[in-house]
């Protein structure tokens, strides 16, 4: 039996047009993306700096944009059609959850008002009191009570609790799959670990899988079960999160892992880091591996063509000629 | 490295409020510690919990309605509150660095960089233009970062080179203190690291001692020699980052260690319940009480005071009466 996969996306590409005053340079935001997300409830991190991509992906998989090249399929149909043909239903089954607690609500209405909404527009409820049991239901899930929160004005609650709202409303849902960029960036720590593990318990007991876009390689290691790495665009490497994290093969993801700040006094590293070069400007190269400026093990086909992502065994796939047959 | 280590800064019940209609906000309320010479020392604590301010009031610079409401601000024991602004700014970029937060978009978009670091040495010391610009040169090579940035305007550059540029300006005139904000918030790793690695040499290279304010833990981690861990506008624990990461003693210090994701254990982390009480507000007794699991009768009453429990190991908690 052949999985349909809850999420893929081929070869998708998305280019913006550069500014300036003579129309500007192309420039590839996404370039020839391809990965996917089992059936199977699970949550996969998406991992890259700023410029990497993960936000256009995300904004695209959620129909915000439109692939230049390249299609994305949820549950085996284009999104496209979907989108054409049954928003309803794919927005009830994508849900969205954002980098920013503050921006997302309106400051003139109680926040109440997200949640009705969310009843009232996939016709959840047959009647006003069927809506707030459902509510108070979904709050009460996730540890809010219901009278802390419902009446109140966004710039009432923590920033926590904002998030956390988000969360209710997608426990009213219960949709197939969320994406959430970056969804813990602004809260604090304390807050934090909170969040994630709602987002590990959906996994578990309703069975939600979750795009998790992250730059942070040990939050993406707490909550994902796979990781695809991000570097200008491109995907260059993809692996179970436990592989990239102990077995980084490209050397993009083994400089992240170099450098990545580890809550350990202990785990202090005293080397210092060698690179080729460092970046002065921000660049991408023009063709190749979009690593090769500062990749210490660079060759000149590096330079000249793009590496294909390489099947290593496991479920481990790299986009680098080191570990071409 | 041996020798006795002497303080260099010393902090005693400063208290930073801020005016509001509501009454004074008590953004810091009464912190006192000591920071010794040629060490990294972190201040740490989530959003809100006053160590921006806190910078602010050792330096001065906190504007209305913000104004500081007591205490001493000791640096090689002059006190800095008791200056007047001409001793005051003999002192300030000179002998004490600060980087804001933010601070790498505080670059002028219109002038090269050689100007703006020429610029801030001319402003701060007696020397010629010519000295200014042979000056900026060795601080840049000596940190590591390219002449050639020199001749660059900041869009040109990537935000961890302006950053390493900002603290390449802030210590051009070799201070002895630097104290930096958030230096390596909204970076990169791969520049966070870069940042954190010219800071460090810094202190390696010159001996300068460096306050490092940073909500993340992680960062305190990998530089701190000791750190001081703020909540609701106190400090309730400072000790050697080492013995704070295993051995930490305040419920709250407990709570965050146990709320840090890392790629080096894959553990349940627990996050802390409730929210940050708000300075209008703070809660009687010790303000950590209402999120605390261990809190009895006297944290809902008494102010814990910041006692040594262990050597150089401080915290404010009533557990440990």
């Amino acid at each position: 039996m052949i999985d349909t996969p809850l999420l893929e996306l081929k070869h998708v590409t998305k280019i913006f047009k550069g500014g300036g005053l003579y129309g500007g340079r192309e420039f590839k935001a996404v370039d020839d993306v391809t990965f996917s997300m089992p059936s199977k409830p699970n949550i996969l991190a998406l991992v890259g700096e700023s410029g990497s991509g993960k936000t256009t992906i995300a904004n695209m998989i959620l129909g915000f944009l439109k692939p230049d090249r390249g299609e994305i399929f949820f549950e085996g149909e284009n999104i496209r059609s979907w989108l054409k043909n049954k928003p309803k239903e794919f927005r009830r089954k994508v849900q969205a959850i954002f980098q920013n607690p503050y921006e997302i609500y309106n400051p003139f209405y109680r926040v109440d008002r997200v949640l009705k909404l969310t009843v009232k527009k996939f016709g959840l409820a047959s009647s006003e009191k069927e809506a707030e049991e459902l509510i108070y239901n979904a709050l009460e899930a996730i540890d809010l009570r219901p009278k802390d929160v419902l009446g109140r004005y966004p710039h009432q609650l923590s920033g926590g609790e904002r998030q956390r709202l988000m969360l209710a409303r997608i426990l009213l849902l219960k949709p197939k799959l969320i994406v959430a960029d970056e969804p813990v960036s602004m809260l604090d720590v304390s807050i934090r670990a909170i969040f994630l593990n709602y987002l590990k318990e959906f996994k578990k007991q309703y069975g939600i899988s979750c795009l998790y876009i992250t730059h942070d390689l040990n939050i993406a290691y707490y909550i994902a079960d796979k990781a695809v790495v991000l570097n200008l665009g491109r995907v260059v490497e993809i692996g179970s999160m436990e592989d990239i994290i102990n077995e980084p093969l490209h050397p993009y993801t083994q400089l992240l892992i170099k450098c990545i700040p580890i809550p350990d006094p202990k785990a202090r590293r005293k080397e210092r880091l060698k690179l080729k070069k460092l970046p002065i400007r921000e660049i991408r190269p023009e063709k190749g591996c979009p690593f090769v400026l500062r990749c210490p093990y660079a060759i000149k086909k590096c330079k000249e063509q793009t590496p294909p992502l390489i099947d290593v065994g496991g479920g481990h796939f790299v986009a680098c000629y080191l570990y071409e047959r | 490295m041996n020798k006795k280590k002497s303080i260099l800064l010393e902090v005693r019940d400063l208290k930073v409020y801020y005016k509001t209609i509501l009454g004074d906000a008590k953004v810091v309320d009464g912190v006192s510690f000591k920071v010794n010479e040629g060490e990294i020392f972190g201040i740490a604590g989530e959003s809100g919990c006053g160590k921006s301010t806190l910078v602010e009031g050792i330096l001065r610079i906190i504007k209305p309605p913000g104004y500081i409401a007591g205490g001493k601000v000791l640096f090689r024991g002059i006190n800095l509150l008791e200056l007047n602004e001409r001793e005051l700014r003999e002192i300030r970029w000179k002998r004490i660095a600060y980087i804001p937060q933010g601070a790498m978009s505080s670059l002028n978009p219109v002038l090269r960089v050689e100007e703006q670091i020429i610029d801030a040495i001319l402003d701060h010391s007696d020397m010629s233009r010519d000295e200014a610009v042979e000056l900026a040169k060795k601080i840049l090579t000596e940190l590591g970062l390219p002449e050639e940035v020199l001749n660059m305007y900041p869009h040109e550059l990537s935000g961890g080179m302006k950053q390493r540029i900002i603290i390449a300006t802030a210590c051009a005139l070799r201070p002895e203190l630097i104290i930096a904000d958030e230096p390596v918030t909204a970076l990169d790793v791969v520049t966070l690291k870069e940042v954190l690695q010219t800071l460090t040499e810094l202190r390696d290279k010159y001996g300068a001692t460096i306050i490092l304010i940073a909500h993340d833990m992680a960062v305190h981690a990998e530089v701190d020699d000791r750190i001081a861990i703020m909540y609701a506008g106190k400090i309730v624990e400072i000790g050697n980052v080492h013995e704070i990461f295993e051995n930490p003693l305040h419920p709250y210090t407990k709570g965050i260690i146990e709320s840090i994701p890392s790629i080096k254990k894959r553990k349940m982390i627990k996050g802390i319940p409730g929210i940050a009480p708000s300075p209008l507000n703070w809660p009687p007794g010790c303000r950590f009480h209402p999120r605390c699991p261990y809190a009895n009768d006297a944290c809902k009453s008494k102010i814990p005071e910041l006692i040594e429990v262990e050597p150089n190991h401080l915290v404010a908690c009533h557990l440990y009466r």
